[in-house]
This record gives C-alpha cells, sequence and structure tokens, in this order.
C-alpha cells in the first residue's frame, strides 16, 4: 500500500508525555509535510530534544498518535520500528561520531550495517556524501580532530548516507560560530531540496531558523503556541509568540523562576 | 531505627532492580540469531582490547605470585623436611585459587573498568542512542562482542597466569633455594588431580569471566551519563565485580573442595 504523498510524513497526534510527574507536552498535535522544512522552536528545556526521541521511537508516549508514513510509531514491534528507522535520521545535538572510527568509516558504519555493497561502492557512495557536506578531503581524519561545525557536518553525512525520508536536526545551529552557522542554514536548506528530504530542525535560534524553514511551530508551556510560515508568525497576534521571537526577556513567560517575594526573603536572611 | 529498615529496603530493592535490567541487556545481546561472521572483526578487536592488553599485568603479577608463594612455601616446608612437596603447593595453590582469583581481580581493574568507562562515555556522547537511530541494535553491536571477549579471554588469562606462576615457584625454589628440579615437577604430577584442580579451576575462572564482564557491562551502560555518573560507574565496577568474585569463590570452593 503506497502512502498518499499529500499526508504528512509525521502527524502527531493528541500527543501526551510525561516525565515521572512532570508534564512535558499536553495534548499537543503537529504535522509535518513531506517535502518541506518544518521548525519546531521553544525555550530550552521545554521537550524539543524529547519530542525528536518520541518520533524515532527511542520514547514511547503517555497517549496520542505518532504516524510517520501511516503507521504509529509507539504501537510497532521491535522489527517494524527498526525498518521505520531506517527511513529516518537524526543528527544529535553533539554530532554523536563514533570516536573510534574515521570520518570515512563513520559515513559508511550505516551503509556497511544495513546493505551488502562492495567496498569500491561503499567508498563511492561516502565520497559522494562527504562532498555533499564539503568534508571530501577530511575522510581520514578522527572526530576529535574535527572542529565543531565540521563534526556537525561529519554527522550529518552519515545521516544521509542511505538516503533517509525523514531527518531531524536537535539544535543544530547550538555552538557554532557565524561562519558554519551560515554553512549549516545552506546545507540544510540545499539538502532538503536536492534529496527530497523532509526535515524537522529544532532550534531556538530565531533568526536562523525563521530564515529557513517553510514552517513553523513555536512550542512552550507543554503545547503549541504558535504555528504559520515564517510570514505569518511574524504577524502572530499571541503576545508568548512574539516575546519568544523578538527574545525579550520578560514577558508573559517570566524572566524570574517562581520565587518568593525578593523584598521578603531578603527580610528573612537578614533575621 | 525504621529509617535503616526503611533504607536497607530501599538497598534491596536498587539491587534487584539492577540485577533485572542486567539480565535484560544480557538477553538483549545474545537473543537470537549471533551474527559472529559479519562482526568477527568486531569480536577479533575486543578480544584484543580485552584480552591481549591485559596480558602483561598477568604475566607480571602470575611470575610474582609464583615466585613468593614458594619462597612462603619454602620456609614452612623446610621445617618439616618436605620441600620435595613444593611443586604440589604451589601449583594447586594457584590452579585453585589463586590463578582464577587473582585474575579475576586483575582482570577487574584492567579491563573491566575501562569496558564501563568506555560504553558510559559512548551513552554519555549519544553513540548509543545515535546508533539505535540508525536502526543499529547498540546491546548486538556494542555489548555483545566485548562479552564474549570478556567470558573468552580470562578463563584463558587464568591459565596463562597459573603456568608462569609455576615458572616463578621454579625459578625460586629450583633454582634459587635448590629445590631438586625432578622432585619439583614429579611431586607435582603425582599430586594435581585433572578432573579435580585443573577443570574446577578453569569452571571458576569461567564463572569469574562471566560476572565481572556482566557488571563492567552493566555498570556502563546504566551510567548516569555525566561525568561523575561515568566516574562512579567505574569505581562501582571495580568494588562490585572484586566483592562479587570473593562471594562466588567462597561459593564454588564450598562446593567443590569442602566436604
Ligand atoms: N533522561 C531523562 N530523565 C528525566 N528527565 C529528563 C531526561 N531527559 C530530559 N529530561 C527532562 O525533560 C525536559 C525536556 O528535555 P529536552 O527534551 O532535552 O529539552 P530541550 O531539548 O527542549 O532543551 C527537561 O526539563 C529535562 O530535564
Ligand atoms: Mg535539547
Amino acid at each position: 500500500m503506497e502512502f498518499g504523498l499529500d499526508k504528512p510524513l509525521v502527524d502527531i497526534q493528541n500527543l501526551t508525555f510525561r516525565r515521572g510527574d512532570r508534564v512535558i507536552y499536553d495534548d499537543m498535535s503537529m504535522q509535518f509535510q513531506r517535502g518541506k522544512v518544518t521548525a519546531i522552536m521553544g525555550p530550552s528545556g521545554i521537550g524539543k530534544t524529547t519530542l525528536l526521541r518520541l518520533i524515532g521511537g527511542q520514547l514511547k508516549p503517555d497517549s496520542g498518535k505518532i504516524l510517520f508514513e501511516g503507521a504509529d510509531i509507539p504501537t510497532l514491534t521491535r522489527q517494524e520500528l527498526y525498518q521505520a528507522r531506517k527511513k529516518m535520521s537524526m543528527l544529535f545535538q553533539s554530532g554523536a561520531l563514533f570516536t573510534e572510527m574515521s570520518v570515512f568509516d563513520n559515513v559508511a558504519f550505516p551503509i556497511r550495517e544495513h546493505t551488502r555493497l562492495p567496498e569500491a561502492i561503499i567508498r563511492t557512495m561516502v565520497l559522494m556524501k562527504l562532498e555533499a557536506v564539503g568534508l571530501r578531503g577530511a575522510r581520514d581524519l578522527m572526530p576529535a580532530e574535527l572542529s565543531g561545525g565540521m563534526a556537525r557536518r561529519a554527522a550529518l553525512a552519515r545521516a544521509i548516507a542511505l538516503d533517509p525520508q525523514l531527518i531531524m536536526y536537535d539544535e543544530p545551529f547550538a555552538g557554532q560560530d557565524p561562519i558554519s552557522m551560515g554553512v549549516i542554514v545552506r546545507l540544510i536548506r540545499s539538502l532538503n531540496d536536492a534529496l527530497g528530504l523532509t526535515s524537522i530542525v529544532v532550534s531556538h535560534d530565531v533568526a536562523e531558523v525563521m530564515s529557513i524553514a517553510d514552517y513553523v511551530y513555536v512550542v512552550a508551556e507543554r503545547r503549541v503556541i504558535g504555528h504559520g510560515t515564517p510570514e505569518q508568525l511574524r504577524q502572530h497576534e499571541s503576545p508568548l509568540v512574539q516575546q519568544f521571537l523578538q527574545g525579550q526577556a520578560d514577558g508573559p513567560v517570566p524572566f524570574h523562576f517562581k520565587a518568593a517575594e525578593y523584598a521578603t526573603e531578603l527580610m528573612e536572611l537578614s533575621r | 531505627m525504621l529509617k535503616q529498615i526503611q533504607q536497607l529496603g530501599a538497598n534491596t530493592l536498587g539491587t534487584l532492580q539492577g540485577l533485572g535490567r542486567a539480565t535484560l541487556m544480557l538477553f538483549g545481546a545474545l537473543w537470537g540469531r549471533p551474527r559472529p561472521l559479519k562482526n568477527w572483526h568486531l569480536y577479533m578487536k575486543q578480544i584484543y582490547v580485552v584480552g591481549v592488553l591485559s596480558l602483561l599485568i598477568i604475566l607480571v603479577s602470575g611470575l610474582f605470585i609464583g615466585m613468593v608463594l614458594a619462597l612462603q612455601g619454602y620456609t614452612v616446608l623446610a621445617k618439616f623436611g618436605a620441600e620435595q612437596m613444593l611443586g604440589p603447593l604451589v601449583a594447586l595453590s594457584l590452579l585453585r585459587e589463586l590463578g582464577p582469583v587473582v585474575t579475576a581481580l586483575l582482570f577487574a581493574g584492567r579491563a573491566g573498568s575501562a569496558l564501563t568507562a568506555e560504553i558510559g562515555l559512548m551513552k554519555a556522547t549519544e553513540q548509543l542512542s545515535s546508533m539505535e537511530m540508525m536502526a543499529v541494535d547498540p546491546l548486538r553491536r556494542v555489548i555483545a562482542p566485548r562479552f564474549w571477549a570478556g567470558v573468552i579471554s580470562m578463563p584463558l588469562l587464568a591459565l596463562i597466569f597459573n603456568a608462569v606462576g609455576i615458572l616463578g615457584g621454579h625459578l625460586v625454589g629450583v633454582d634459587w633455594l635448590g629445590v631438586d628440579a625432578g622432585g619439583y615437577w614429579s611431586a607435582m604430577q603425582a599430586n594435581v588431580d585433572f578432573q579435580q584442580d585443573v577443570v574446577n579451576g578453569v569452571i571458576k575462572s569461567i564463572v569469574f569471566a562471566f560476572i565481572v564482564t556482566v557488571i563492567a557491562l552493566h555498570k556502563g551502560f546504566d551510567a548516569v551519563p555525566t561525568s561523575e555518573g561515568i566516574s562512579q560507574a567505574t569505581t562501582q565496577t571495580v568494588v562490585t565485580a572484586s566483592l562479587a568474585v570473593l562471594g562466588f569463590d567462597f561459593v564454588l570452593t564450598a562446593v567443590m573442595f569442602g566436604g
């Protein structure tokens, strides 16, 4: 059964997820359209990485559906889940390159694990992927010898090694210098368009996200507080969304963590 | 008082949960069709890292323990004019006890701690997670080869330890203290029973290999993925594995040689 191409590739319906007593997501829904770059923005610690792990099936939701190509990820058997994961790819925040392998072997890793191709073809494939991220010359380096930006690009080459349908980026811009930031912004867009990928970008870097995303979800307080194209979001009437987009320190989301009255607390101390 | 009982209960529960998770890990790693052919280079590499790289410490320790045994044994035996029993004394001490136990303790310190730190770090740097997301099971790919490498290497290391120890005993007893060389070997042959002494010693070291390797892998896999978490897990591996080896040694000795 071929799944309808007009349907979203990933469809999250009424997702609720708790860690212990803490509710991370409460009845949240999101759609990720094929061929598009969809961004999820929100403050740190809101559960963005958690959401990617939910889509990848590493965590199970308390309720709700996570449909990938129409299949509900949490209900899949182990074998089906592993099949589904071959079609998706995740770029971890740290890059997560295998430290005991060279860049070349890192990129070759998924190919060697999942196919029985001869080494000559693997070499061609790896060099193509490395060329795409501009690291063909760095193939013999070890991960420890790469700069942060290069490590992330190498990890990106590994993530696209088997031509996935979905690629998820966890904070791809965090801790990058302006130049490698620009490189990664362009790579995400160009890989998405050239390879016909569907991309999910999780980030709190407003400017970069607004420049590449086709569609944006802003997440705060356990739910989606606003969504739309970048233009629509800029016009969004919610003060919460505006506070986040403009990076104001104080607003509907308070700067201060919940605390007792400042003066009272100081008085207590002096007593 | 109530607090202490609560604490005891919590500790017991924690230990049982740990055992449960270790069993699940092992099950996940070993269940199903093994693929040693596809991954044989992984197994070879781990046997090298875990086994071959532990050789030096095993050789040196074995030699010295054999020499000390001979020295200590000789002074006692000489009092009774029984110097010719030095061979059996060294061989039996090594085969039955010291070989398996000391090898296991050294192995826990040398290879076990390294395994824990390596796997804990792979977890902390999301290498295990990313492997999972690439549809490669880290239990099969990372844990299984290390498990087999430990279980295969350690008994062999214990045998090497024994052999070197016996040579060390010879060095001190025969070459230095002047025990009759022929007597050293022939008394050993006469008094060491293959089934009772050699096989039982090997069984011991297989059990210890299993215990030490599983504890090391489990502590790494279960480590809190932070710097303190990994350093704690590494310490725990050495402490827990050593205590477990000594405890099981008593039980096994009682079953094999007692009564
Ligand atoms: N393994 C875990 N165990 C318990 N709590 C966790 C774990 N991982 C993350 N959390 C908590 O879940 C929340 C969401 O985390 P995360 O998804 O990493 O946020 P983000 O990626 O948006 O910064 C955080 O408050 C974090 O403390
Ligand atoms: Mg995160």
